[in-house]
């Protein structure tokens, strides 16, 4: 064997190494975050009453305060933070531009939008209201997506045209906040910024179950993902099929950030976030899907405990996240700004 | 060395959008030889050679290899036979070298698989080639314009294709570059019968490099053959409305293009 074999396999053998480190370590602390959301609360529980609840035991308030306010919200959070962390990574990494999210682009705004109208116009139930906004954010993405489609595709005109739509469904909540009853504001405002409270285990179970069911089928595309990088041409030349293999991601992603959505309301920047972070920790070479799935589980579950403890008040975990991601947002403005390219 | 193909344009009308840019363009690419597309500025050589390459769908004719469209193969299996090394790639951001130009694997491997002994070999093959092993390891954006192209023309030397388009691969590149990248082609074209078809603004680096001409006006070919077959002042005149003299390369004792210009006389 010759010296560049040996240091080929040596240099992807190094990359493997650390892709599998990074994402040990995420998983290990996302599994100490999960654990403190079910001990900390008004009563601190110890980890053995914790895991005694998890087991099916009846502990004295434990079993109550754990099993049902605090895993519920701890799932909540943890599903959505992954679903947030996988779309905006998956979305920011096939259209080649990191303001290119869910958030960025509208589809959220799409979904608060449909939620906010049920809410406040149709006074409809939870159920009509959550798959409204899943609606909403499916319908927005096929309408930026139709109309920003002419013969070639353009990743610039599908983010302007992104934005321009956000402006408008931001808009129109603004219009039904002002017009709506004030007993319906409150369901309302969790649409305009993310939050855990009040989770239950119904609402949160077909979030998991389009996770748990979609997650591998994007772990498989994994690796068309990276071709994508390559640009149009290249990937095509490489044997890809673009359009085939954008139309699975994008429908995959929007479907699990859209129930993400539905669950939690939009927690701010994570999908925004996450991505970024991941390819700073792990590099590029290998997917990064998986660590910027668990990268938004941390982002959720660490801004939710601060917004829960750290302030005299409570805060919401999307006015956290809210704080953490806007100062970035404007970084990347200023930077692209500066590079001079959208 | 490299099988023989067939490879055929047939009747192609080509273009983006509403604009029309080919018309009517047949062509056959002479197998294991390095073919080189000419023409002035939008004539259609870039359309040509994306159509080619299934890159743009042809709203006539077809592209046949081998007798089969190629709109009609399987990607990954049109892939390995057939690349394209498009003119201005995009570069993920901090990607290495050799990543890179391992992605050039892709037709070759499946889903789940990691990179097998092929892969490694391909790569590191690649590299040698275009005397990159050093870089091997380096972050793509540290590189320098001549050595990143050298990298791309890698990653498509990777693929292990027996036909390899490449759109301008000497763009932006100095006269030293633009001659070694030219060199090294054609060091894959005798070493492995590699068929390469490139489009090349430099008529005079055309006619020594290529076995075969295309010469292409307003969408149609106007010319085709060996370079010391079609090119003359007429030629040139007709392809690029330019006035010239034709003499022989000292060196190459191929056709060498001298232009006249407004204030030179012959």
């Amino acid at each position: 064997m010759n010296e560049t074999l040996i240091s080929i396999m040596k240099g992807r053998q190094r990359r493997k190494r650390r892709f599998v480190i990074i994402t040990s370590v995420l998983t290990l602390i996302s599994i100490i975050l999960c654990g403190t959301m079910l001990m900390l609360g008004n009563t601190i529980y110890p980890v053995e009453d914790v895991i005694r609840v998890l087991l099916g035991e009846q502990v004295q308030g434990a079993s109550f305060a754990v099993g049902t306010i605090r895993l519920p919200r701890m799932l909540a959070g943890t599903f959505a933070g992954f679903a947030f962390g996988i779309g905006g990574y998956i979305f920011q990494t096939m259209l080649r531009n990191p303001l290119a999210n869910p958030n960025v682009i509208g589809i959220t705004a799409g979904s608060s939008a449909a939620a906010v109208f049920c809410i406040i116009v149709l006074q409809a139930s939870n159920t009509v209201v959550s798959i409204a906004s899943i609606i909403g954010g499916l319908a927005t993405v096929l309408i930026i997506y139709a109309l920003s489609r002419s013969a070639s595709f353009s990743i610039g005109r599908l983010i302007l045209i992104g934005i321009g739509i956000q402006a408008m469904l931001n808009a129109f909540i603004s219009y039904l906040m002002l017009i709506g009853n004030t007993h319906d504001i409150p369901s309302a405002m969790r649409w305009l910024s993310g939050s855990l409270n009040g989770a239950k285990m119904e609402t949160i179970y077909p979030l998991m179950m389009i996770v748990i069911v979609f997650t591998p089928v994007l772990l498989f595309f994994g690796k068309h993902l990276e071709m994508l990088e390559l640009g149009e041409q290249t990937s095509t030349s490489l044997g890809v099929d673009t359009n085939k293999t954008r139309i699975i991601l994008m429908i995959c992603s929007v479907l699990i950030i859209a129930l993400a959505t539905a669950t939690t309301g939009p927690i701010a920047f994570v999908a925004f976030l996450a991505g970024p972070i991941a390819k700073k920790l792990v590099g590029v070479g290998f997917s990064n899907i998986l660590p910027a799935g668990l990268i938004g589980v941390i982002l959720v579950l660490a801004a939710d405990l601060i917004g829960q403890f750290a302030f005299t008040a409570r805060y919401p975990v999307g006015v956290i996240t809210g704080i953490i991601g806007a100062p970035y947002l404007i970084y990347l403005l200023i930077r692209i700004n500066r590079k001079g390219d959208i | 060395m490299k099988p023989t193909h067939t490879l055929q344009a047939e009747h192609i009308t080509s273009g983006y959008e509403q604009k029309t840019i080919l018309e009517n363009v047949s062509i056959a690419i002479p197998s294991n030889k390095i073919s080189i597309i000419i023409g002035a500025n939008g004539c259609g050589k870039s359309t040509l050679l994306k159509t080619m390459a299934r890159l743009i769908k042809p709203t006539g004719g077809h592209v046949m290899l081998d007798g089969k469209s190629i709109h009609q193969m399987p990607p990954k299996q049109l892939a390995r036979v057939l690349g394209l090394l498009p003119q201005s790639p995009t570069v993920p951001e901090g990607i290495t070298v050799a990543d890179l130009v391992g992605r050039g694997r892709f037709p070759h491997q499946t889903l789940f698989k990691g990179w097998s002994k092929q892969d490694y070999e391909a790569v590191a093959e690649a590299l040698e080639m275009m005397n990159i092993t050093e870089f091997a390891e380096r972050n793509i954006d540290e590189l320098s314009g001549g050595q990143r192209q050298r990298v791309w023309i890698a990653m498509a030397l990777a693929q292990q294709t027996d036909i390899l388009f490449l759109d301008e691969p000497t763009t932006f590149l100095d006269i030293t570059y633009q001659v070694e990248i030219l060199d090294l082609l054609t060091e894959l074209n005798k070493k492995y019968g590699t068929t390469i078809v490139m489009v090349l603004h430099d008529i005079n680096l055309s006619a020594r490099y290529a076995d075969y001409l295309f010469a292409l006006k307003n969408g149609r070919l106007l010319a085709e053959g060996s370079p010391r077959e079609i090119v003359t002042s007429e030629l040139i005149k007709e392809t690029f409305d330019l006035d010239s003299m034709v003499i022989e390369d000292p060196v190459s004792k191929t056709p060498l293009i001298v232009p006249v210009g407004r204030y030179h006389a012959v």
